[in-house]
């Protein structure tokens, strides 16, 4: 039997095979969505009346699931469902520290009310005023509870620019964590690629952390993408990671500046398939932006990466103005 | 009679097969632009579901869902010739993995019988 869903005024009768997020969007309604796969959470919606299937709560916490929390993009209900009008909860955090960390680049400690479990590379949503922004986390559990936010200070950005001049004490609201661009557990000797631009460098450093945490053993590539050769941060800490056991390469490019030096000159992709023309058996990570992001997930797929070991984060800006209610959550990062 | 589907390995090996396959229509020029703006991870999902079809696995394909999901490239010039192509990368990818000439006959009678709904023809044109 077909699911039928209910939304506000909202009221249609799932095809075949069809999501609940594939019927809602049909239906005009604006939800946010991202990974469509059960992973990222972006299209959380909660069930007021009906199931929503056990497929679209896997994996989330066991507070969501009692409340009727489910991923609508997995959702495929046989029954009636009703999907409640409203947004996810949140939790509070205040501002710890605010630390210029690179070309107007700030790197924003927090400290969550209540601690949030998380993998190092997912991203929260974070809530200031009417704004929703989306920041990856830099820190690992490991370090405590405390979370690392690496911010681009753009220039009419109204939360960027809010958080670098925030006071320590100040107060956010958080939602997440959400992503899956994330290290997994079970082949420690494959070789990664991690490749990012600009403070796409954030999940990928705490990634390429984690992934040594847990006893990864084989050779870990870390791209790093600005526009010129003064755009990078970090460089010390990665440098030190280079020096460290293990095999760690560390390549820095950029699209403009001297060439021959010790940092590769050109298009961040070009640059990154020259280097690694041969990618079969590789698990890749690839954040940024996001036109840049698609077109390198498709060279390292061709390029012999299996498509379940190619993980991505693109980040959106937000639109300015923005919008009232935006169907897709702005990135600040 | 067991299906190739289950000859193969089932679902895992089907994962295993999509990659390879969908490798081979992107890197086809003449195929690529029809998929340049795709999600890859959906596109993967619908070709998962094909694989499954052809082989003779548990998947229920009508002849109305592959006209469906077909229309906006028949509507952009998809033809013959380009259901031909990803005929023969299917035949190929199932080569590859080591599959015998008679059964990739068998998987290609199946795809076939699906070619005038993918190109949005009446049976009898």
């Amino acid at each position: 039997m077909p699911g039928r869903i209910r939304r506000g005024s909202l009221d249609l009768v799932l095809e075949p095979g069809e999501t609940v997020l594939e019927g809602l969007l049909r239906g005009g309604a604006a939800v946010p969505s991202s990974c469509r796969a059960g992973a990222c959470q972006a299209c959380m919606q909660r069930a007021a009346a009906g199931d929503p299937g056990a497929a679209s709560q896997q994996g989330l916490h066991p507070a969501l699931r009692e409340q009727g929390w489910f991923l609508a993009c997995v959702s495929r209900p046989t029954g009636d469902l009703t999907i409640a009008d409203g947004e996810p909860p949140a939790i509070g955090a205040a501002i710890t520290e605010v630390t210029p960390i690179g070309p107007a680049i700030v790197r924003v400690r927090l400290e969550p009310d209540e601690a949030l479990s998380y993998r190092p590379g997912q991203y929260v949503q974070l809530i200031q005023d009417d704004q929703i922004r989306a920041y990856s986390l830099a820190s690992s559990p490991v370090d405590g509870p405390r979370l690392d936010l690496h911010v681009r200070v753009h220039r009419h950005g109204r939360v960027s620019r809010w958080l670098a001049g925030a006071a320590p004490g100040a107060r956010v609201r958080l939602r997440g964590p959400a992503g899956s661009c994330f290290y997994t557990e079970g082949r420690p000797e494959q070789p990664l690629l991690m490749v990012g631009t600009g403070t796409g460098l954030a999940p990928l450093y705490a990634i390429a952390r984690d992934a040594r945490r847990r006893g990864h053993t084989g050779p870990i590539s870390l791209v790093h993408g600005a526009r010129d050769p003064d755009g990078f941060y970090l460089v010390d800490e990665l440098k030190r990671m280079v020096a460290e056991a293990g095999v760690f390469r560390y390549v820095r490019c950029a699209m403009t500046g001297e060439i021959g030096g010790e940092i590769e000159v050109g298009d961040l992709a070009a640059v990154t398939l020259r280097l690694f023309p041969n990618l079969k058996g590789w698990r890749v990570f690839l954040c940024g932006s996001p036109d840049w992001v698609n077109a390198l997930k498709k060279q390292c797929f061709l390029r012999g990466a299996g498509l379940k070991d190619i993980s991505t984060d693109a980040f959106l800006t937000a639109p300015t103005p923005a919008p009232p209610r935006a169907a897709v959550t702005a990135s600040g990062r | 009679m067991t299906s190739l589907y289950d000859e193969l390995g089932g679902a895992v090996a089907i994962d295993a097969a999509v990659d390879i396959f969908y490798r081979k229509v992107m890197a086809d020029e003449k195929l690529a632009p029809f998929f340049d703006d795709v999600d890859m991870e959906r596109q993967a999902a619908k070709q998962k579901a094909f694989l499954t079809m052809v082989t003779g696995g548990p998947a229920n394909y009508s002849g109305k869902d592959m006209r469906r999901a077909h229309a906006h490239l028949v509507a952009e010039g998809i033809d013959d010739s380009h259901f031909d192509a990803v005929v023969g990368h299917l035949a190929g990818t199932l080569k590859e993995l080591g599959v015998d000439d008679a059964k990739i006959a068998r998987v290609g009678a199946v795809a076939e019988s699906v070619r005038n709904d993918v190109l949005g023809r009446n049976p009898a044109s």
